[in-house]
């Protein structure tokens, strides 16, 4: 069929089964604008920034699993929507960006609104095009798609020069895709699945290293299932939370610089880490010399640059974790279980010692108590989003996850300002969920303008600002590190945070007792209007286990105790 | 203990031939911090493959990375670590004319070479020998006073 570039634009969006986009628009864009003035295939969403536009779609994407699309203009409209793909990138998000560019011939030239956008956005994407012709355009969308979603995915951004959204020629929307120097792996070499196996069953102290591999490949029932029958304890990265559930005895919790205390023992002491989908991030590892000192490694990561970048491993598995999992699981039939129970008994001892806990107040709000508040209204119902602080430790410490995709954060570049859009992506997504942005009185004001997208489109999302009164997280560290010297992390002066809400067209609520936080939520959930509940709590409030940068992971600052009977899981 | 040794090594990174392909290549070096030490990139013939040979050096772990790392970029179709290799570079060397013409021309072949090129005032040579020997070379020439040398860079092929 005979269209234009900006038609085909269009066409492939919809082809891909993209229900909503988020976008811009701008001069170089604009063309691609006036096609979806005329289609009804897909929704658009006008963001107020750009960088909220890739956000949300990176959050649509997270929440789905599907490719998230966001759309922009050249220069600034491109610039703004860096973060987005930087984000998306370091947490392995499916993701097409769309950018508008100069006309061909203005290439170079410096024009109006010119900016490089493949070179600014190369190492923050796992690929992208600078479209050539009208006549590669249908190829290069089919492959944008297809690199975005398959094998290690991430973010791709197709960057179009305004004559070819112009132009009009022939279009055959590709039904496969072949490039010859791009063939992920998916399977895993089954000699290594074999010996990676025997290792599992000769071991003493296994232990299960869940990562957000196993989110992006849909493999939490699997890896559910190989704890189950192997009864070898686990742990969760931040990207994994959800993964095995809350209520699963085998989860021991997050490890990591604010893991917990069971959790980074049973790293600390395992004999062998079934690592899957996890990339050793510093953040989790701790002083590398010391981190699972006394272990055999299996890794099993469908990025073989993960592999041996940071450990040295003894049973390295190229693979999707779906495939290696599935190969894994009749190899264990019969693998006594018994065997780990002395393990399990020490672990659970560790857990019986310092358990995550916090001391509750009745004076004033505590962050933790809120976000297992949470918990208990809505639980499963919920999806959580969040920003990046405490309030996100927090949450992934004490919110009781039971499914993937349940928790979306910014894990890997930690993006304050995420929360606010992802949610409205995730909202998109599954608007018969409560979605809600656990944020902060600092990152919170990064994103605010969406406040206008969220009530002109309606898309009720509750943010819940755990509001400190400070950059919390880096007061922790001034605190800690720098003898009380709040430099420039003291957040005082204040926003109306209800007055704002109203203003943008949401509400508003100011909670300082447990019973305004309670009401809160109940009447936040019935308004069904975007919201920003301005929730007081303990100032000095400080993150904790923490395992201070560069330490050890056994070397942890401990929460003081608390004298509360456990619940049983 | 072998492989945090650094040492000099030679990669062969065979890509489709695109626009941007070797800009990925060189901003992943300059990105992650790895060296180059040389560099050169030519078509393949008869196929829309182009190989690039770099030079650089680095640990066994470094070299790893890099190669993985090369290999995750969407347009690489290969990468080569050389071991047993043959490898090659080219020079030219541009010499006054009162220089002793037939010295130069001996000492050019002896590394594979020769006098190219006679002007007015300059001679030009050209030599093409192993990367250790063109180091020889370029000491050598210093007595014949060159005004300019031009280096290849190394290309190499697997034995
Ligand atoms: C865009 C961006 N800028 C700066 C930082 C560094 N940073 C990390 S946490 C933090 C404080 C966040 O404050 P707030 O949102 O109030 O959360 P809290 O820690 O108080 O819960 C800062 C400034 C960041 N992660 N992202
Ligand atoms: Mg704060």
């Amino acid at each position: 069929m005979q269209m234009s570039g900006a038609q085909m634009v269009c066409e492939a969006i919809i082809a891909e089964g993209v229900k909503t986009v988020f976008g811009y628009p701008g001069g170089a864009i604009m063309h691609v604008y006036d096609e979806i003035f005329k289609q009804e295939g897909f929704e658009h969403i006008l963001n107020r920034h750009e960088q909220a536009s890739v956000h949300a779609a990176d959050g649509y994407a997270r929440a789905t699993g599907d490719v998230g699309v966001a759309m922009v203009t050249s220069g600034p409209g491109f610039t703004n929507a860096v973060t987005g793909l930087a984000t998306a990138y370091m947490d392995s998000i499916p993701l097409v960006v769309i950018s508008g560019q100069v006309p061909s011939q203005l290439i170079g030239t410096d024009g109006f609104q010119e900016i490089d956008a493949v070179g600014i956005s190369r190492p923050c994407t796992k690929h992208n095009f600078l479209v050539r012709s009208l006549e590669e355009l249908p190829r290069v969308l089919k492959e944008a798609f297809y690199i975005a979603r398959s094998g290690r995915p991430g973010p791709v951004l197709v960057d179009i020069p305004k004559d070819i959204t112009v132009d009009i020629g022939e279009f055959v929307y590709p039904d496969s895709v072949n490039i010859p120097t791009y063939k992920p792996t998916y399977k895993g070499n089954a000699k290594q699945i074999e010996k990676a196996v025997e290792a599992m069953k000769s071991a003493k102290k296994p232990l299960l290293y869940i990562g957000g591999g196993v989110v992006l490949s849909n493999a939490s029932d699997l890896v559910r299932e190989l704890a189950e029958k192997t009864q070898i304890p686990a742990v969760e990265t931040l990207m994994a939370r959800g993964v095995l559930g809350a209520k699963n005895p085998l989860l021991l919790g997050m490890l990591g610089m604010h893991g917990n205390y069971a959790s980074n023992m049973a790293m600390s002491e395992t004999d062998l880490v079934i690592s899957l989908g996890a990339r050793f991030d510093d953040r989790v590892t701790g002083k590398l010399s010391e981190f699972a000192k006394y272990a055999d490694i299996i890794h099993v990561d469908i990025d073989a640059a993960n592999i041996g970048k940071l450990v040295d491993v003894d049973f390295p598995i190229v693979g999707d974790v779906t495939e290696v999992v599935k190969a894994m699981l009749p190899q264990l039939d019969g693998i006594d279980t018994d065997r780990f129970e002395a393990w399990r008994n020490i672990l659970a001892r560790y857990d019986e010692l310092h358990p995550q806990s916090y001391v509750d107040s009745d004076e004033v709000i505590k962050p933790q108590w809120a976000i297992e508040r949470i918990g208990q209204l809505i639980g499963e119902d919920a999806i959580i989003t969040s920003d990046v602080g405490q309030h996100q430790m927090w949450a992934a410490q004490h919110f009781p996850f039971d499914r993937p995709r349940q928790w979306i954060n910014s894990g890997g570049l930690g993006t304050m300002g995420f929360g606010f859009p992802a949610a409205l992506g995730a909202k998109k997504a599954f608007p018969e969920k409560t979605v809600i942005n656990i944020t902060g009185d600092g990152s919170i004001l990064m994103n605010m303008q969406e406040l206008v997208t969220a009530a002109e489109y309606k898309i009720p999302v509750i943010n819940l600002i755990l509001n400190n009164h400070f950059l919390g997280m880096v007061r922790q560290w001034q605190t800690f590190f720098y003898e009380k010297r709040y430099s420039e992390t003291d957040l005082t002066f204040q926003p109306n945070w209800k007055a704002l809400a109203e203003a943008c067209g949401g509400i508003g609520y100011d909670v300082t007792t447990k019973e305004e936080f309670d009401a809160a939520i109940k009447d936040a959930i019935a308004q069904d209007k975007v919201c920003f509940m301005n929730v007081i709590v303990n100032r000095f409030e400080d993150v904790l286990p923490m395992v201070p940068s560069g330490g050890a992971l056994f070397n942890m600052m401990l929460p003081q105790k608390v004298d509360k009977p456990k619940e049983t899981k | 203990m072998e492989r945090s040794i650094n040492k000099r090594r030679v990669i062969s990174v065979i890509v489709l031939n695109e626009s941007s392909v070797l800009a990925r290549v060189t901003a992943l070096f300059a990105g992650r911090g790895y060296n180059i030490e040389s560099l050169t990139v030519a078509p393949i013939p008869n196929s829309d493959m182009s190989h690039i040979t770099i030079a650089t050096n680095g640990s066994a772990k470094v070299m790893e990375q890099i190669t993985k790392q090369l290999h995750k970029l969407i347009p690489v179709y290969k990468v080569i670590e050389h071991e047993e290799m043959v490898e090659k570079e080219m020079v030219l060397a541009k010499f006054p004319i009162a220089e002793h013409l037939s010295d130069i021309g001996a000492l050019c072949a002896a590394y594979n070479g020769g006098i190219v090129n006679v002007g007015k005032e300059m001679i030009i040579a050209m030599v093409a020998d192993e990367p250790q020997r063109i180091k020889h070379f370029i000491e050598a020439a210093q007595r014949y006073n060159p005004c300019e040398i031009v280096r290849g860079g190394v290309v190499a092929i697997e034995r």
